[in-house]
């Protein structure tokens, strides 16, 4: 049952199935809508049309209307309005709805059109599957098992062109793969306003390149390897590393700002591949930057801290330091815009445990923006900071006020959470002047100089939640397990946070929870904005939370992409 | 039936004795004078007079002029461009070349009227790269009618103003379809648009609306406002309105361009009368009568059907020698009068080293944005090479008719059918040729026949 439709729907027929959908849809994401696949190389949704691979060609009619009385003419064969099939192929990318309009994608002609581009496309084409990380995630191999002959008519030369260009550091290009489609000239040109790319010659023999003297070197560059149809435009990093489908899949966020965009990490045996943008048009459409497709590197870095210590043990020297400093403010706690809203939320239980609620503080991270998909805020989570309520006002990139107390001799005991108080303003110094107790991932002076150090995970080994630029909240998933000797955030800060419960009273509170499941109960409870989301039930693209407590703060965020800095945000309805 | 006798109106002063190219010339055998006339009268006026001529463009498509300035958005309230395609890249065609060379003047006062008929602000000459000395003729030639106030600034004293510039293309047959040439003209890689949306009327040069007529056609407007559109709907024939120029080449005793009044005159008659038959000893074996993208005809072969006649049908029963040259007959037949080059072959000519020849131009040329046109025209272009200068094989012929059937109607221009009609006509006709080729390799050539490339 087809609604009737709305002013600014348009009613088609599709394959025999009406659906009504949005003025300026154009025929293939109209049949997306109706399950109807129309194979497409060079049409890209976030990129200009250029219609020029012709593969989306489809079998397109109007209704017949009298010229004269402009009235419809009805077929008396089956009592509806005539349809004037148009004799030959149109573009589906390049076709809008129009009201009444039929289109075929399964007819005779529609289906020889595309066996013609099929096999155009691959007379030339090297067919080196085998050895092209492409494989299995090409569109060129799935449409052939579609539309392909399975032998080759063509017994001529194929045409030679360069195999292994470097269009920049990152990108490596096989010339005679390339069907130029030139999505990744539209792209550098329409999305990363680099325009770069481009083909010279003429022809069968025109070849993407680079313009003289320039290279495909944003940071945006990657994104061409992942549009790229083919096997043409290949990341020199995962090239020739792994077949893409022994990879899983794990979606994630972006952890290198406030944007959030939405990623996939793909792994394998515990070992990650790469990562990927997940599509997401209210935050990052399908692009992500190349400067967090590096971040996972860090996963096995020989830095990386692990202990061969049982945790309890650690927990109880921990509890040991903090019970040697009772006196009310001996103990301030640094937590981390890059922890989780579950790590922030157990990280302001702590500090409550340590009466150290007065001496809480956060680390800004503030950058240039670009505008795109890097926003000011290098930190991806200080919102969830804001509304767990481990702060009350925005970060500042300096802790003088922790400097100042620790110089008074106030401060005995510092926790730190993954933050290396060398780089935000305290010197060896004041390091030398407190213990510490240091929650991380990697070694740095902090972790060098603390009384106990508690190894972590990073945000590809754990579970969780951000809150982005837009106050959308976002969960990203364990894609690997962290390396032995490290444990979970959430189960080293509950376990924190008894010890120190432990300490002020002689009944201990009931067990923090550290699963998700569990914590989120109290989250919900604690937190009255995340009140109606259970982990369980929130959405891959996220779900955006009412920031009107927050709006008055002066965030540090410009303008990027799908983000106005003063944009009002929507409520959350569940 | 004799031939008629040519009625050049556009070719009027080419190659007459003493008659230079500079605007003193032009002045002196009567230039200038229509646009003079012209700046009085109103636009409207002058845009009906090309409607009622029934002008149908001379680039190669036959579009009706007037109909192509209707559709020019003038609501838009953007500028309208005109752009003149003197790309003339069609092989076999070499009309345009002779009035911008002999007549320049004639052209831009062609184009004058236009502009002024459409309110158009800026003009653009577009020339074939190849063609550098017509390129310094016409920058001369506009020079000194900007100085003579027939260009420019506030032309002949009135408030008008429009500028010509001359831009040179790069030398790439896609140039001349309008849409690339719009592109090479913005500066960029001449990839024919997407249409719709981008309809040169509406969406053209710059975003604007622009009239894009190739030189021939802005000539015959000069006429038509100097006698108005009545009076040359009695040139030629019904539908087929004014003159035709024919560019002949080949095997023919007389080649050279001659100007007739359309469908007056029948390909026999071209052939024959005026340009002296087949050269001594020789036959005619085919003809290719609209530029080589057109579909080849084979004298001997017969065509039957109805047509109109006034208003009644008709049958008719022609052969080649038969044809009218207009554009409706040769439409009817299934070639196309096109940009009138006609390629004339003996029997001398095999048809595989001719088709070679074409589909290397065409491979050459496919601008390479659409699949089938791209790798087409490369892989028949690939075929018949090899049949020529490696082993053909009797399947050959097959094969290529089927590559040729994939391309047509698939493509965004019409490089697509330009590519593939030589190979589809050349296969339908000659097949016979094809398949009996990879025999005719072994035997020696016949006397006269031209060397292959």
């Amino acid at each position: 049952m087809i609604a009737p439709p709305k002013p600014d729907l348009v009613t088609v027929n599709i394959d025999g199935k009406e659906i009504a959908v949005p003025k300026g849809t154009n025929v293939i994401e109209a049949a997306r809508l109706v399950n109807v696949d129309v194979p497409h190389y060079c049409y890209h949704p976030k990129l200009t049309i250029v219609g020029n691979c012709r593969m989306c060609l489809i079998e397109m009619g109007l209704p017949a209307v009298d010229p004269a009385t402009k009235a419809p003419i009805i077929d008396p064969a089956t009592g509806k309005q005539k349809i004037n099939w148009i004799p030959r192929p149109q573009i589906g990318c390049g076709t809008n709805v129009s009201p009444g309009l039929h289109v075929k994608t399964t007819s005779p002609m529609v289906k020889e059109a595309r066996e013609g581009v099929m096999e155009f496309l691959l007379i030339n084409h090297p067919l080196d599957c085998p050895i092209c990380d492409q494989a299995g995630e090409c569109k060129l191999q799935e449409q052939s098992t579609g539309y392909g002959r399975g032998y080759s008519r063509f017994i001529e030369q194929k045409n030679v062109k360069p195999k292994r260009t470097q269009l920049g550091p990152r990108v490596t290009l096989d010339d005679e793969r390339c069907i130029l489609c030139s999505r990744c000239i539209r792209f550098s040109k329409e999305v990363a306003k680099d325009d770069v790319l481009g083909f010279v010659d003429r022809g069968s023999y025109s070849t993407l390149t680079c313009f003289p003297g320039k290279q495909l070197a944003n940071n945006y560059s990657l994104n061409t390897v992942d549009i790229c149809p083919v096997g043409a435009l290949t990341s020199t990093d995962f090239r020739f590393k792994m077949r893409v489908w022994f990879l899983k899949q794990t979606n994630s966020i972006d952890p290198e700002s406030s944007v959030g965009a939405n990623t996939v990490v793909w792994s394998r045996e515990g070992q990650i591949y790469r990562v990927t943008p997940r599509r997401n048009d209210e935050v990052n459409d399908t692009w992500m930057a190349d400067s967090g497709r590096e971040l996972f590197k860090a996963v096995n870095a020989p830095d990386r801290l692990a202990t061969t210590a049982s945790i309890d043990t650690l927990v109880a020297q921990a509890a040991a330091l903090f019970k040697a400093n009772s006196t009310p403010g001996a103990i301030a706690v640094v937590g981390s815009g890059r922890s989780s809203v579950e790590e922030q939320f157990l990280t302001k239980q702590l500090a409550a445990a340590l009466n150290a609620t007065a001496s809480t503080h956060l680390v800004s991270r503030v950058g240039q923006g670009d505008k795109l998909l890097i926003s000011a805020d290098r930190n991806p989570n200080v919102r969830g900071a804001l509304v767990t309520g481990l702060i009350s006002a925005l970060p500042s990139q300096k802790l003088t006020a922790l400097a100042a107390a620790i110089d008074a001799g106030k401060i005995k005991v510092v926790v730190s959470v993954g933050e290396d108080l060398a780089a935000v303003g305290l010197t060896a110094a004041q390091l030398a002047k407190v213990s510490f107790v240091y929650l991380g991932t990697h070694v740095n002076p902090t972790s060098a100089a603390a009384q106990v150090v508690l190894p972590t995970l990073s945000v590809f080994e754990k579970n969780g939640t951000f809150i982005n630029q837009q106050f959308r909240l976002q969960k990203f998933a364990k894609a690997v397990p962290g390396p032995s000797g490290a444990t979970d955030d959430l189960i080293v800060l509950a376990k924190l946070v008894t010890a120190a419960s432990a300490r002020l009273s002689s009944a201990p509170l009931a067990a923090i929870p550290s699963d998700l499941g569990s914590l989120w109960k109290l989250l919900a409870a604690e937190v009255p904005v995340l009140g109606p989301i259970t982990y369980a039930n929130l959405p891959e693209t996220g779900l955006l939370l009412d920031a009107t407590p927050f709006v008055a703060l002066p965030f540090v965020e410009g303008e990027t992409l799908h983000f106005k800095p003063v944009a009002p945000a929507v409520a959350v309805t569940v | 039936m004799a031939a008629p006798a040519q009625r050049r109106i556009i070719f009027q002063h080419i190659d007459e004795p003493g008659y230079s190219n500079d605007l003193a010339c032009y002045v002196r055998n009567g230039g200038y004078e229509v646009l003079k006339k012209s700046v009085t009268r109103p636009p409207a006026e002058l845009i009906d007079e090309v409607k009622k001529s029934g002008l149908r463009g001379r680039g190669g498509a036959g579009f009706p002029c007037g109909v192509k300035w209707g559709l020019v958005d003038r609501k838009s309230g953007k500028p309208i461009y005109l752009i003149v395609n003197a790309d003339e890249s069609e092989p076999g065609t070499f009309k345009d070349r002779y009035i911008m060379h002999q007549d320049p003047h004639q052209l831009i006062e062609g184009t004058m009227i236009s502009c002024f008929a459409n309110n158009v602000k800026q003009a653009y000459i577009y020339i074939r790269g190849e063609m550098p000395h017509g390129a310094r003729i016409l920058e001369k030639a506009i020079a000194e009618a900007r100085a003579a106030g027939f260009v420019g600034k506030n032309i002949l004293g009135t408030t008008y103003s429009c500028d010509i510039f001359v831009h040179r293309g790069a030398g790439a047959y896609i140039c001349g379809e309008e849409t690339g040439l719009i592109e090479s003209l913005e500066g960029k890689r001449a990839n024919p648009r997407i249409k719709p949306p981008y309809f040169p009327a509406v969406l053209g040069l710059y975003q604007c609306p622009t009239i894009v007529n190739n030189v021939e056609t802005l000539c015959h407007v000069k006429y038509i406002v100097e006698h108005g559109g009545d009076a040359y709907t009695k040139v030629g024939t019904p539908n087929n309105t004014g003159t035709r120029i024919f560019c002949v080449s080949g095997h023919v005793q007389r080649p050279g361009y001659y100007e007739f009044e359309a469908g007056k005159i029948t390909l026999g008659q071209l052939l024959y009368e005026v340009c002296g038959g087949p050269l001594p000893g020789r036959t005619f074996k085919a003809v290719i009568p609209g530029g080589s993208s057109a579909k080849i005809l084979r004298f001997g072969e017969r065509f039957k059907g109805k047509r109109k006649v006034g208003a009644e049908m008709v049958d008719y029963d022609w052969g080649v020698e038969d044809v009218p040259m207009d554009f409706d007959s040769l439409g009817m037949i299934g070639t196309m009068g096109g940009s009138g080059g006609v390629i004339v072959m003996d029997d001398t000519v095999n048809m595989v080293e001719a088709l070679a020849n074409i589909n290397a131009f065409y491979s050459h040329e496919s601008c390479g944005q659409c699949t089938p046109c791209r790798e087409g025209s490369l892989w028949m272009k690939k075929i018949t090479t090899r049949m020529v200068h490696g082993q053909a094989r009797n399947e050959d012929a097959a094969l290529l008719k089927s590559v040729a059937d994939q391309i047509p109607g698939r493509t965004i221009c019409a490089f697509g059918e330009a590519c593939s009609w030589p190979t589809q006509s050349f296969i339908a006709k000659f097949g016979d040729e094809f398949k009996q080729y990879p025999e005719t390799k072994k035997t020696a050539k016949p006397a006269g026949a031209h060397e292959l490339v």
